[in-house]
C-alpha cells in the first residue's frame, strides 16, 4: 500500500507542545516530542479536530490557492452544497453561481446534483440483494479511512458508490465537452470548493492511481470572502441551480440517509459519536437497520473546519434555501444495474493499524510486554510523557518509541529510590 | 495480568451491582484478540461466549472475576463467581431454561439461550459448580 497523502500538518514555528490536541486526536496519531506535537501519518485520518482546538492555530489544513489556479484553462467550479449556507440574505443559489463565474471560473456544477444522484443509485443498490447490511455511507472520507484502518472487518458494509464530489467531476467534465466539442481533457480543470481537509486528502490519494475526476481543491472560507467582493455587485445571474432540496440536504446531517425513504436508517455526527456507532455495529448492537450516514464533523459537512460560519446558523439558512425547491431534480438513469463509473472498490488488504506485529506469536508477546509495562504505571493519563494515554504510553516504550524515564511517576520513583539510598547510607 | 510461558494473561472484575457496565470485558476481550490478529470469526465466537458468561455471572450470580488466556494456538476463558450456583447443569443447559426474573427479561435477557451458546460458540466447556459456594466455568476456543 502506497503512502497516506495528508492535508492536515503542523506549523513547528507556532506550536508549544501544550498537549491540548494529544489527548482529543480520536486515533491517538499525536505524540508530544521535543517539545512540540508529531502527527503519525499511518494513524491520522484527517479529521481536522486537532485543527479546531489547537489554541496556537498550530495545525493547519494544506489546500490550494484560489490565486494559483491554472486561469488558462477551462475552469470548472464544484461548490459543495455547504458552501451555500455561508452567506447572510442568500435566498437564491444563482446569484452565488453567476458570482463564480463573475470571479473568472468558465464554468460552475453544483456538487449536491451528483448528490442526488448518488441518492437514487443508492436507493437502487439497497434494493439489489448485494448490499450487506446495515450499508455505511462512504461520503465522508474520515469515515472511510476510519473504518479501513481501525475497524477493517466493517469495510464489505461500506457503500460502494462514489461519493458525489467524484461523480460531480466526472459530469462536469462530461457537460463542458458536450457544450464546447473542441475542448480536450487536458484543457478542462475542475475545482472542488471543499468545506474540510479531508476531502483534500481524499483527491490527494486518489489521484495517485489517476482516479480522482478532481484536479484542485480550494477551501470554502478563502472563496467565501473572494465571493463576497464580487457578489455585492448583483449581476442578473445567467446560471439556473438545478438541485432540489434532497442536494442541499447532503450537507446536513441526516440528509443523505432521509432522502432513501427507508426508515431503518441512523444518521451520527461528531467524531466521538461516529466511533461509537462503529465499535457498536461492529459488536453488532443494531439489528434491523439497512443504513447508517456518518459524518466525522458536528452537524455534518456544515461543521466543516474550513467553513465559515457556525454550523447551526449554516443549516437554518440551508433549510430556508430548500424551501421552495422541488424535492429533487436529478435522477439516475432507468434499470437497475450501477454503471460502471459510480461502482467504488474499497481496499481490502488494509494495513489495519490495530493489528499488532508481525505475527500471532510475536503480537501476543508484544501484548504481554505491554501489559507488564502498563501494570507499572499510574493511570493518571496526563500526558507529560508525550503520549496520550499510560497504555499508548506502554505501547510506545515497548515498540521502542517513547523511553520509559520519561513518565514523572517512574521519575519521581527514581527520585525518592535515590534519596532513600542516600538516607540508608550509614546503615 | 502476568506473563505465564507464551500464555497472555488478562483479568477482569465483572460487577455485580452495576448491571449497565455489563458486557464491557467482552468488549476488552474482542479489542484485545483484534491487536494480536486473530481472524474475525475466532473472534465473534470468544466474544460472544464471553459476552453470555458475564452477563449470566451478573444476573444470576452477582458478579465475579472473567480470566482471558491467549495461547497462539487456543484461547481460554475462566468465569468465576461465588454465586449459588446450578442445581442441575443438564436443566440448565437446555435451550430456553432460565430462572431470570422478570424485571431482567423485560430488558430483553432471561431468554435461556446463554449456556447452550457458550456450548455452541467455544469447542470446550468445563462447568464446576457448587450449591451454595459458586460456579467457575472454563471455555476453550481453538483457533
Ligand atoms: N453463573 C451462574 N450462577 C448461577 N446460576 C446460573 C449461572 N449461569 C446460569 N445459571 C442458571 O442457568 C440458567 C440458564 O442460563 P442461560 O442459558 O444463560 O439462560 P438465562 O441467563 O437466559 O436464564 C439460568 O437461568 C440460571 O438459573
Ligand atoms: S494544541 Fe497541539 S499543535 Fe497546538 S500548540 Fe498545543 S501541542 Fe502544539
Ligand atoms: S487530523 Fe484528526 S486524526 Fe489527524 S492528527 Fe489531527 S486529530 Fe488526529
Ligand atoms: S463530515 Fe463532511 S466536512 Fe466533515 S470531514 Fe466528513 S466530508 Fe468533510
Ligand atoms: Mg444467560
Amino acid at each position: 500500500m502506497s503512502e497516506y497523502k495528508h492535508s492536515v500538518s503542523l506549523d513547528l514555528e507556532k506550536c508549544k507542545g501544550c498537549t491540548h490536541c494529544l489527548r482529543r486526536c480520536p486515533t491517538e496519531a499525536i505524540r508530544i516530542r521535543d517539545g512540540h506535537a508529531v502527527i503519525d501519518p499511518a494513524r491520522c485520518i484527517d479529521c481536522g479536530e486537532c485543527i479546531r482546538l489547537c489554541p496556537h492555530k498550530a495545525k493547519k489544513a494544506i489546500y490550494d490557492k484560489f490565486s494559483s489556479l491554472p486561469k488558462d484553462k477551462y475552469l470548472i467550479a464544484l461548490p459543495a452544497p455547504t458552501f451555500y449556507g455561508q452567506f447572510e440574505n442568500l435566498d437564491d443559489i444563482d446569484y452565488l453561481l453567476q458570482g463564480l463565474l463573475d470571479l473568472g471560473f468558465d464554468d460552475v456544477f453544483e456538487v449536491a446534483c451528483a448528490a442526488e444522484l448518488v441518492t437514487d443509485y443508492t436507493r437502487k443498490f439497497l434494493h439489489s440483494g448485494k448490499a450487506v447490511y446495515p450499508v455505511i455511507s462512504s461520503a465522508c472520507p474520515v469515515v472511510v479511512r476510519l473504518v479501513t484502518l481501525r475497524f477493517p472487518t466493517l469495510v464489505p458494509h461500506l457503500l460502494p458508490i462514489q461519493p458525489p464530489v467524484e461523480l460531480a467531476g466526472r459530469l462536469a467534465r462530461q457537460k463542458a465537452k458536450a457544450k464546447n466539442p473542441s475542448l480536450k481533457d487536458e484543457d478542462i480543470v475542475t475545482v472542488f470548493i471543499s468545506p474540510c481537509p479531508a476531502k483534500v486528502s481524499y483527491v490527494k490519494n486518489s489521484t495517485d492511481g489517476g482516479k480522482s475526476s478532481i484536479d484542485y481543491v480550494v477551501s470554502i472560507s478563502d472563496m467565501y470572502f473572494e465571493l463576497l467582493n464580487v457578489m455585492k455587485n448583483k449581476v442578473t445571474p445567467v446560471p439556473y441551480s438545478k438541485t432540489g432540496m434532497v442536494g442541499i440536504g447532503w450537507a446536513i446531517s441526516g440528509g443523505e440517509s432521509s432522502s432513501l425513504m427507508n426508515d431503518h436508517y441512523l444518521a451520527a455526527d461528531g467524531i466521538e459519536n461516529v466511533i461509537k456507532v462503529l465499535e457498536d455495529i461492529d459488536t453488532e448492537q443494531h439489528p434491523n437497520l439497512d443504513f447508517v450516514e456518518l459524518n466525522a464533523c458536528s452537524g455534518g459537512c456544515v461543521g466543516g473546519v474550513l467553513t465559515m460560519e457556525n454550523p447551526y446558523i449554516c443549516r437554518v439558512r440551508l433549510r430556508n434555501i430548500r424551501r421552495y425547491l422541488p424535492v429533487s431534480q436529478n435522477h439516475a438513469s432507468e434499470g437497475d444495474e450501477l454503471p460502471d463509473y459510480v461502482k467504488l472498490d474499497f481496499d481490502s488488504e488494509y494495513e489495519a493499524v490495530s493489528k499488532l506485529g508481525t505475527s500471532r506469536r510475536h503480537a501476543i508477546k508484544l501484548m504481554a510486554d505491554i501489559q507488564n509495562v502498563f501494570s507499572t504505571l499510574p493511570e493518571l493519563d496526563c500526558g507529560s510523557c508525550g503520549s496520550p494515554t499510560c497504555r499508548a504510553f506502554a505501547e510506545d516504550v515497548v515498540k521502542g518509541k517513547a523511553d520509559y524515564g520519561e513518565c514523572i511517576a517512574v521519575m519521581r520513583e527514581k527520585l525518592r529510590g535515590k534519596t532513600n539510598g542516600e538516607n540508608n547510607d550509614g546503615k | 495480568m502476568s506473563e505465564q510461558n507464551e500464555c497472555l494473561t488478562y483479568s477482569f472484575d465483572v460487577d455485580g451491582e452495576n448491571f449497565t457496565s455489563a458486557g464491557e470485558a467482552s468488549v476488552q476481550v474482542k479489542r484485545i484478540l483484534r491487536r494480536i490478529g486473530f481472524d474475525p470469526e475466532t473472534i465473534k465466537r470468544v466474544s460472544i461466549a464471553m459476552y453470555e458468561g458475564e452477563i449470566n455471572m451478573v444476573i444470576h450470580a452477582g458478579g465475579g472475576v472473567a480470566e482471558l488466556f491467549v495461547y497462539e494456538d487456543k484461547i481460554v476463558m475462566k468465569l468465576t463467581d461465588h454465586g449459588p450456583g446450578i442445581a442441575d447443569v443438564s436443566l440448565a443447559m437446555q435451550e430456553g431454561f432460565s430462572t431470570a426474573p422478570d424485571n431482567i427479561r423485560s430488558l430483553g435477557f432471561g431468554a435461556g439461550m446463554g449456556l447452550p451458546n457458550m456450548k455452541r460458540y467455544t469447542d470446550d466447556m468445563v462447568i464446576d459448580t457448587k450449591l451454595g459456594e459458586g460456579t467457575t466455568i472454563t471455555m476453550t476456543v481453538n483457533v
